[in-house]
């Protein structure tokens, strides 16, 4: 492997929705350069790749930001940072205008303003929202995109964080970047739980399997705070296809029903988790399965239901064609495993308003950050602005030294001389321990202190084989430290459900 | 969820491998393959970039997959999206990006 030596004046970990914006907000406010470094192409990548359904985080005519900070709180069931969602929501409604200047499909009133669904949904056409936001990015010469390259660790130098270390994907590089600021914007973490379909549909997830909560364990590893691991989220989505229900529910107006054809979402509520543990209620006590009541509607929604859902989860599409359109067949429904991720619940860096985490130079936002819920897409690129700022605030001091790359380099060659491969069944051994031990689909979320105190050894055992775990490439080098990160991040969570406990 | 490639159609224009987010797609002897299909997340990114339609997405037949497959055709404004289905019927629905979803 060779090193190579990059430095710049900001560097972006994670290009996706938070990371292209935080880069493009830094260049219109200053003349210094920007590093966008992603693991895969910034075109398609992380919870944008297929596209989204609507912007979910916007303020709608006679609501204030004060309302959207009073509706996060009130749906969120942990503690969430009043201050952050403020802040956030403040500038939510300008992130939709500039979406629309880069060429965003927005649906319109007759005078002008936005159609709206509630008064928080924007309507729009997101498939593609980020081959958009990558063209923006093309076209600002100050912004260097460094494609196919996965961070996985800070550089800390004293007190400071002054740059990360990563991988190539497809070569043998390691990349050694120094920079005065750096954002992390590597969103949250997958598969750390076993899924719906454990088989051969594995990664039929609904937050992107490749999302590793790398961002999380880097702080972690580094001694940053973080906050809210416990608030898991569950999300109550198509069965099978894993596919968004909001469309569905809010869009059509079907009601969530039993197999017995009673309507049950009032039994519950109707805040984001009371809907999924009604379903899982239902269900346990022999009521399931559970539907979107579709059966009925008029077939010309049947259309634009299909199309609405192929800009953003195409399976659910091709599922109809293969099987019975929504206006002949309800829709099944289902919870999914447990995720974290900062832009549905609070979990994440604990940072300041400025975005800024409890690591001097380093800052946070999108899914990434905690303390903020109900981010979504829009709420993502706004505390991408207010991070930009406040990093540009930051940075006066000279560029830092390089650091020694050496000892780094030669743990990751010591990868290719072991003779195990054992990545994907360590895998599956960490998603059945925190499936059965921390509270997944099979316990109903459930979970115990004895649990969680077999969970936490179990998994520390994994992580210790872990270390020793075969690489022939770089790929497999690069799933071993997602295997990794996933793992560090199972102990967060383990750690943060003992003191809900306790 | 995941896809196939269709060798006889695939040109080796690389396009696919560049914009996977999970980077499973790679070049082989001038064809796109996926080493590790269960990876894949069912997003159609590949197929939105293949210009030649050798990409189809299918459903696994663990998750209640039927056979059906699904392409994509670029043009312009508008995504074909072309569907084989199980009985061998297809099934074309044509989205055009400047139209709004209705929900
Ligand atoms: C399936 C799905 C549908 C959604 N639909 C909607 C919707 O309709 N409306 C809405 O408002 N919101 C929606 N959301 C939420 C919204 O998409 C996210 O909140 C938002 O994209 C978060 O932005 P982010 O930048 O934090 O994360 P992402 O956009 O996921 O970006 C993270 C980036 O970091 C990269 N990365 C990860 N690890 C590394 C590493 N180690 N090194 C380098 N790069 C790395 C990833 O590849 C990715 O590009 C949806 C989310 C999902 C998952
Ligand atoms: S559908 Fe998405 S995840 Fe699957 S191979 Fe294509 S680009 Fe990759
Ligand atoms: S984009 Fe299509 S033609 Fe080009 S390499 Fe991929 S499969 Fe082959």
């Amino acid at each position: 492997m060779n090193i190579q030596y990059l430095s710049t004046d900001f560097l972006i970990l994670g290009g996706g929705a938070a990371g292209c914006w935080a880069a493009l907000e830094f260049c219109k406010r200053s003349q210094g350069k920007a590093l966008l470094l992603e693991k895969a192409n910034i075109r398609r990548s992380g919870c944008l790749a297929a596209g989204v359904n609507a912007l979910n985080a916007y303020i709608g005519p006679g609501h204030t930001p004060q309302d959207y900070a009073d509706y996060a709180k009130n749906d969120a069931e942990g503690a969430v940072d009043e201050a952050l969602l403020l802040s956030m929501a403040e500038r939510l409604n300008g992130t939709v205008q500039k979406l629309e200047s880069l060429g965003l499909t927005i649906l319109k009133n007759p005078d002008g303003s936005y159609a709206t669904r509630g008064w928080r949904n924007v309507k729009i056409n997101g498939e593609n929202i980020k081959p958009l936001l990558a063209g923006a990015v093309a076209q600002e010469p100050r912004i260097t995109v460094l494609n196919q390259a996965n961070a996985f660790d800070y550089i800390v130098q004293g007190d400071r964080v002054t740059g990360a270390f990563a991988i190539a994907v497809q070569s043998p590089v390691l990349y050694v970047v120094t920079a005065k600021a750096v954002l992390c914007a590597t969103g949250g973490a997958a598969g750390l739980y076993q899924p719906n379909h454990p088989g051969f549909s594995r990664h039929k997830l609904w937050y992107p399997p490749f999302n590793t909560g790398a961002g999380y364990a880097m702080g972690v590893r580094a001694g940053a705070k973080m906050t809210g691991f416990a608030q898991r989220f569950v999300a109550l989505r198509c069965k099978d296809t894993i596919a968004p229900t909001g469309t569905l529910a809010q869009g059509v107006g079907a009601k969530q029903i039993n197999a017995l054809g009673e309507v049950y979402e009032q039994k519950y509520g109707t805040a984001t988790m009371q809907r999924v543990r009604g379903t899982v209620r239902e269900n346990a006590e022999n009521r399931g399965p559970c539907y979107l009541r579709t059966a009925g509607i008029p077939q010309e929604q049947d259309d634009e239901l299909a199309k609405a859902y192929l800009n953003m989860a195409p399976g659910q599409t091709l599922r109809w064609l293969e099987t019975a359109p929504p206006s002949v067949q309800n829709v099944e429904i289902d919870g999914t495993e447990p995720y974290i991720t900062g832009g549905h619940t609070a979990s994440g860096y604990a940072v300041a308003v400025d975005r800024a985490t409890s690591l001097k130079g380093l800052f946070a936002a999108g899914d990434a950050a905690g303390g903020c819920p109900q981010k979504y897409v829009t709420g993502a690129l706004a505390e991408a602005e207010i991070a930009a700022h406040a990093a540009l605030q930051y940075m006066q001091d000279d560029p830092p030294q390089a650091p020694d790359a050496t000892p780094v380099l030669q743990t990751l060659n010591a990868y290719f001389f072991y003779d195990t491969d054992t990545v994907d069944a360590l895998e599956e051994e960490m998603q059945g321990v925190m499936d059965a031990y921390a509270g997944g689909i099979s316990r109903q979320y459930t979970y115990t202190k004895e649990g969680l105190a077999v969970a936490e050894s179990k998994i520390a055992a994994i992580a210790q084989k872990s270390k020793s775990c075969a690489a022939k490439d770089m790929q497999d080098l690069v799933y071993i430290l997602e295997l990794q990160e996933r793992l560090v991040v199972c102990q967060a969570v383990i750690a943060a459900l003992k003191e809900v406990c306790a | 969820m995941s896809i196939l490639i269709e060798e006889s159609k695939c040109t080796g224009c690389g396009a696919c491998t560049q914009v996977c987010p999970g980077s499973l797609l790679k070049l082989q002897d001038a064809k796109a393959k996926i080493a590790k299909p269960e990876r894949c997340w069912g997003c159609c990114s590949c197929l939105k970039e293949c210009p030649v339609q050798a990409i189809a997405l299918y459903l696994g037949e663990d998750m209640g997959g039927r056979g059906g497959r699904m392409h994509v055709q670029k043009e312009g404004h508008l995504l074909h999206w072309i569907a084989a289905l199980p009985g061998g019927a297809t099934k074309i629905i044509t989205v055009d990006s400047r139209d709004s979803n209705k929900y």
